[in-house]
């Protein structure tokens, strides 16, 4: 479904993603960790759109989208999560989910609000309460659900539990497990590896821009060594 | 007192227009993050539109679709042949293109039309009617302006609240790149807001114009300068703010000149000035302060 190869992002002089390759199939949920600075973010950007990639190509479902504008990257099935969540603070929960489906038919859109009114219970006692007094976990939530207000055929998802209390963590996985179970592709990049690596299907450890290795999620689990190099990993 | 409520009455009249001259600056600010110094060119443009209608013998009724329609399509080709290269680019090439812009146009007015003053003729109503209402002698013009405006606010309260288009705007405001990652069209958004710039400057536009009778190469200048203050005294970015700039500015400039003595009063231009820079002194972030999401 989505194939990255050879993908090269500099920063200036400094290329924070060097040559990196991954593949993601349909209905696969796919991890990519690895330490703080490890380009994740930068990957993750550099797929959606948000950054431009110097060298390497990025094809989904075929169709080379290398360095397509993110708009355009949305219509064609690829919605991103993005790191901190970035919800619209000024607008309601509501709104934020309507924005999330500007690209639905609007009698679609309808349909897809009640969905998410259902699938996430907090988001509804919240629904005309402006975005910026959820509290973390609620506002990872409608992050989630905003990005899958576009029907997207591939969710990407950047840290969703950075900066959340434990319970809420545990929540964030329990969803990520819940989209698998839906028959959802994920690319989920995550610090908490360990947890992620419970969820995934596979899995890809990235390193200083490298993708240095990668596995089913059962595989990366049991080689301690990876672990011994992240921070705040275990 | 009765005094007093005619000066008011005045100065929402003229804050009307400065209001919506600011709430087109702050619209474009919020998706853009360029100060408009040449929001007042829409004003220009539809200034010799108007004469040349008005040459031509057109009714003033025909002349306001014509400058609204001017003031849009001057806003929309602007920015397809100025702002939409320097898109995302640093605050000051954004402001100096703006300049640049400008300068062209009143360039192309001198070069190209004439350097003198093109005089047509007003609407009678807005120089002579006026109504009672009880002690107060009250101007239909300011009547008229005041009304037109309250509607326009309230239409473009809808037209953001209420439609996709408004949403998008609204996101795009609060975090370009995240609305675009939700798929909201960076051009759609922008001509939006240059369109509704247009429209809201070419509203102001006709009041302007009709209060004025004439048109210079360098019209611009005035409400550029009103627009752009009023937005910086409300809160740049906050499209609130920009109203109550507006009406802000109308009615401190009313009131000085009634309130200061014969002999300065040609000096309330100056005493505004002196205000707005008392008031960044102590609010530097104007009445309504905005929290901008950083951009990648």
């Amino acid at each position: 479904m989505l194939e990255v190869s050879g993908l090269t992002t500099r920063y200036g002089a400094i290329a924070a993603l060097r040559s990196a390759s991954l593949h993601v199939g349909s209905g696969e949920v796919v991890g990519l960790i690895g330490p703080n600075g490890a380009g994740k973010t930068t990957l993750l950007g550099s797929i959606a759109g948000l950054l431009s990639p110097d060298e390497g190509s990025v094809r989904f479902d075929g169709a080379d989208i290398t360095g397509a504008a993110p708009e355009k990257l949305l219509r064609s099935g690829l919605a991103l999560v993005p790191e901190h969540r970035r919800i619209f603070v000024d607008l309601t929960v509501e709104e934020n989910l309507r924005i999330g489906g500007i690209t639905v038919k609007a009698s679609e859109r309808a349909e897809l609000l009640d969905e998410m009114a259902e699938t996430f219970p907090v988001l509804r006692e919240k629904w005309a309460t402006p975005a910026g007094y959820l509290s973390g976990g609620e506002a990872q939530q409608l992050a989630i659900a905003r990005a899958l207000m576009s029907r997207p055929r591939l969710l990407m998802m950047d840290e969703p539990s950075l900066g959340l209390a434990p319970v809420l963590v545990d929540l964030v996985f329990e969803l990520i497990d819940r989209l698998r179970s839906q028959g959802r592709t994920l690319l989920v990049v995550e610090q908490n590896a360990h947890r992620m690596l419970e969820v995934a299907d596979r899995a890809y450890v990235l390193r200083s821009g490298e993708v240095v290795t990668s596995g089913t999620g059962a595989e990366l689990a049991a080689r301690d060594d990876l672990f011994d190099t992240f921070v705040g990993g275990a | 007192m009765v005094e007093l409520a005619q000066n008011l009455i005045d100065g929402l009249g003229r804050g009307s227009i400065y209001a919506l001259l600011a709430l087109g600056v702050a619209v474009v600010f919020g998706v853009m993050h360029l100060l408009n110094f040449a929001h007042g060119e829409l004003i220009t443009v539809s200034g010799y539109a108007a004469f040349w209608a008005i040459t031509n013998g057109w009714s003033w009724w025909l002349v306001v679709p014509l400058i609204i329609v001017v003031a849009v399509l001057t806003s929309l080709v602007i920015e397809r042949l100025a702002f939409s290269r320097v898109r995302g680019a640093s605050q000051f090439t954004l402001l100096l293109t703006s300049f640049g812009v400008h300068f062209v146009v009143s360039a192309i007015f001198l070069l190209y039309v004439s350097a003198s003053v093109k005089n047509f003729a007003r609407p009678a109503w807005t120089t002579q009617s006026t109504w009672a209402l009880g002690p107060l002698q009250i101007e239909t013009f300011d009547t008229v302006v005041i009304v037109v405006t309250i509607l326009t606010l309230i239409g473009t309260n809808l037209l953001l609240q209420r439609t996709m288009f408004g949403l998008a705007l609204r996101a795009a405001a609060a975090d370009f790149d995240t609305a675009r990652l939700m798929g909201v069209r960076s051009d759609t958004v922008i001509r939006g807001a240059f369109a509704l710039s247009g429209l809201l400057a070419g509203i102001a536009g006709v009041f302007w114009l009709m209060r004025a009778g004439s048109t210079t190469p360098s019209a611009g200048i005035d409400p550029m300068l009103k627009g752009v203050l009023a937005a910086l005294i409300g809160g740049l970015g906050s499209l609130r703010g920009a109203v109550l700039g507006g009406f802000a500015l109308g009615l401190a400039e009313v009131l000085l000149r009634s309130w200061l003595p014969g002999s300065i009063a040609g000096l309330t231009e100056g005493f505004v000035f002196a205000l707005i820079a008392l008031l960044f002194i102590f609010r530097p972030q104007g009445f309504v302060s905005v929290a901008h999401a950083e951009r990648v």
